[in-house]
């Protein structure tokens, strides 16, 4: 079964510039149910064959849109979320790098009083995908295939690596969510970890951290406390400096606990499978799958 | 990005703090006519100027109650190298320095704002113990330390900087003139926090004197990085001397790099990726030199760029090129390899894996590129292969 998305998805890009069109394009070939796009001032026109809109209302107006792909630059990045959950858009995935954090927490707080159904993923972030029914994100489709392993992760390309691997063993995913790489994001593990427990065809999690915070913590005690599917974790930064912002903005080594090798420890103390070789974490998966 | 402390107290002045703003010196010739601006009587108080925090047990902060001591120990400063628990055994030169008035001190307070990335709200820390490290004082008394969030869209509230005025002053009479200074202080440094976009603002110590006047006597402040280009005129204090310089020519050329000790070039896009590409380097017993994320955008320009700068570090003995294409196209970054290696000579061995879009065309123009690349297919071979190669060198 599919979490958050599925074949039925009516996907809307918002910010239709070089990279949201190029996306808007790899999503519709994947196959996702793309039903428009939205630009100030490009109402009207169209891209990659799709009606474009001045406004999300009028979007979801026009084309019945109930999920977002946001490519709206930084400094607008907040305001397109706030549009889209405003005009009913109850999933939105933000792409934008570099949204400045106050701007986060602001939007966080603005959903939460007035907006609680709707569902942010990101910003920073590779996006979600339900292989083979609904890709909103820059991820490349072709790696994904469906099956039972549920991915959730704060980084893209480590992301790609754990779907590579878990393909090339045969067991496909249900669903994949990069999280983000930011301090403040839309969803974290904690939201997401009890809809991979309530699925019935994800059989394994795995979970990719980074440096930084303590998001891994509060998934092991969910795990430890509230679910019943196996977990193989990967946490990235071993050889971080600490005090250096590792290109995510979130990924930071701030005290003893935020280190790769603390956050390893704790994760395998609540009796998480823990790989330090991210290359061996299909494996890791097949052996979980084999004790079943 | 960091800031020193006298920048931190200039941006503090301007939205309504108290703070001792004193006078800096970036040259010996400079510190006689800087020290002329400050009262006729002493004593004064000569800070190093670092990005770095353990100043005053590294022997960065000294006090001086003449003339003749405060020229002297200004001297004695300016062009130290302070090692701090902060900077690392190397230590850091100092460039700068504050020359200010001495306050006596009554009591000292800690106060920070900094962004609680868990609550996703702006956190006020602060305790009525100041002075000591706050790390320490967290470990030695947790329940010494008061935490308060503030609402991302309403900051500070009056009864909020009153409750924890009264709470960090509790020697004070009711109708003391130190609660409402206080209160004051703390709104401002509310202010500062969301007006700057920073990632920290932090006072420790906030002083009360004996004459009851509040003062933030020293001040740290951070910008958060994705909020700089609404504040130019704070980009503008950046101080590059007080960083990395290979890291100042990565940032020139758009690219994310922290400089390592090793001796493997990385070039990696996705910061995940490039941490867990690092990770297994040193797992497979290599040391990587640097962190870098070419990131999604990457072209041909940023790929040159790259290439150039871990060409041009003698410490560099080997390059491993690890992408996983999702947004950046395999096509392009072997065409980057290959423009680089042919204009900067390729000198190292260089180990390349290509995963994701038109990885294959990119496989294929390596390959009839006709250069010494050793490629590879997986992530673990990659790194083996690139550990391998540098051994012994």
């Amino acid at each position: 079964m599919a979490i958050i998305v599925n074949k039925n998805t009516k996907v809307l890009c918002q910010g239709v510039g070089r990279a949201g069109s190029f996306h808007l394009k790899g999503c519709k070939d994947y196959g996702t149910k793309m039903v428009g796009g939205v630009q100030p001032k490009k109402g009207g026109t169209t891209v990659e064959g799709l009606p474009v809109f001045n406004t999300v209302r009028q979007a979801v107006a026009e084309t019945g849109a109930d999920a977002s792909m946001i490519f709206v630059p930084a400094p607008g990045s907040a305001d397109a979320i706030l549009e889209a959950a405003d005009a009913g858009i109850k999933t939105i995935v933000c792409i934008t790098e570099g949204v400045p954090v106050l701007d986060m927490s602001r939007t966080k707080a603005m959903l939460k009083a007035g907006y609680p159904g709707v569902r942010l993923i990101g910003p920073n972030c590779p996006g979600i995908i339900t292989p083979e029914e609904c890709k909103i994100g820059i991820m490349p489709g072709y790696i994904h295939k469906k099956g039972k392993v549920g991915i959730l992760s704060k980084s893209g390309t480590l992301t790609y690596e754990a779907v590579h691997q878990t393909t090339a063993q045969g067991f496909g995913q249900t669903t994949c969510v990069g999280i983000g790489g930011d301090p403040i994001l839309g969803s974290t593990y904690l939201d997401l970890l009890p809809l991979f427990e309530a699925d019935p065809e994800t059989e394994v999690i795995v979970l990719i951290g980074e440096i930084g915070g303590d998001a891994e913590k509060s998934a092991a005690e969910y795990w430890k406390a509230s679910m019943k599917k196996p977990m193989v974790a990967f946490v990235a930064g071993r050889t971080a400096p600490a005090g250096k912002r590792m290109g995510h903005a979130g990924a930071i080594i701030g005290g003893a606990e935020d280190t790769a090798d603390a956050k390893l420890k704790m994760l395998a103390s609540y009796g998480i499978h823990t790989v330090d070789n991210p290359s061996l974490i299909g494996a890791e998966v097949a052996k979980v799958l084999g004790k079943r | 990005m960091k800031l020193h402390e006298y920048q931190a107290k200039d941006l503090l002045d301007a939205v309504g703090v108290r703070v001792l703003k004193g006078v800096v010196a970036g040259q010996a010739s400079e510190i006689e006519a800087a020290a002329a601006k400050l009262s006729e009587a002493g004593p004064w108080v000569v800070k190093a100027q670092v990005h770095a925090g353990g100043r005053g047990k590294a022997g960065g902060v000294k006090l001086a109650k003449t003339r003749a001591e405060l020229i002297e120990k200004a001297r004695g400063i300016l062009g130290m190298t302070l090692v701090s628990k902060q900077t690392g055994p190397q230590g850091v030169l100092v460039k700068k320095i504050l020359m200010v008035e001495a306050c006596d001190i009554a009591k000292e307070i800690y106060v920070s704002v900094l962004m609680d990335r868990k609550a996703g709200k702006p956190l006020v820390i602060a305790s009525a113990e100041g002075g000591m490290e706050i790390e320490e004082l967290a470990v030695s008394h947790p329940e010494k330390i008061l935490k308060l969030h503030l609402d991302p869209l309403a900051g500070m509230q009056a009864w909020q900087s009153r409750e924890l005025a009264y709470q960090l002053a509790p020697g004070e009479p009711s109708d003391s003139p130190v609660i409402p200074a206080l209160a004051e202080l703390l709104m401002g440094l509310s202010r500062a926090f969301f007006k700057y976009d920073a990632s920290l603002v932090e006072v420790n110590p906030l002083i009360i004197t004996p004459g009851k006047d509040v003062i933030a006597l020293d001040a740290k402040v951070a910008i958060e990085d994705n909020a700089l280009y609404r504040h130019p005129d704070i980009e503008a204090m950046r101080d590059v001397a007080e960083e990395n310089p290979k890291e100042v020519k990565a940032a020139a050329a758009g690219l994310n790099y922290i400089a390592l000790d090793g001796n493997i070039g990385c070039l990696v896009n996705g910061a995940g990726l490039a941490m867990a590409t690092m990770d297994l380097i040193k797992l497979h017993g290599g040391a990587p030199n640097n962190f870098l994320d070419v990131g999604g955008g990457a072209n041909k320009d940023t790929m040159l760029a790259a290439f150039k700068l871990l060409l041009s570090d003698e410490q560099v003995k080997g390059i491993l090129v690890n992408i996983f294409g999702g947004i950046v196209r395999c096509d392009l970054v072997a065409q980057g390899v290959i423009d680089a290696a042919k204009e900067v000579s390729l000198s190292v061995p260089m180990v390349v894996r290509l995963e994701g879009t038109n990885a294959e065309l990119g496989r294929k123009l390596l390959a009839e590129s006709g250069l010494p690349i050793t490629p590879a297919a997986g992530f673990n071979e990659a790194t083996l292969k690139i550990v391998e190669a540098v051994r012994g060198k």
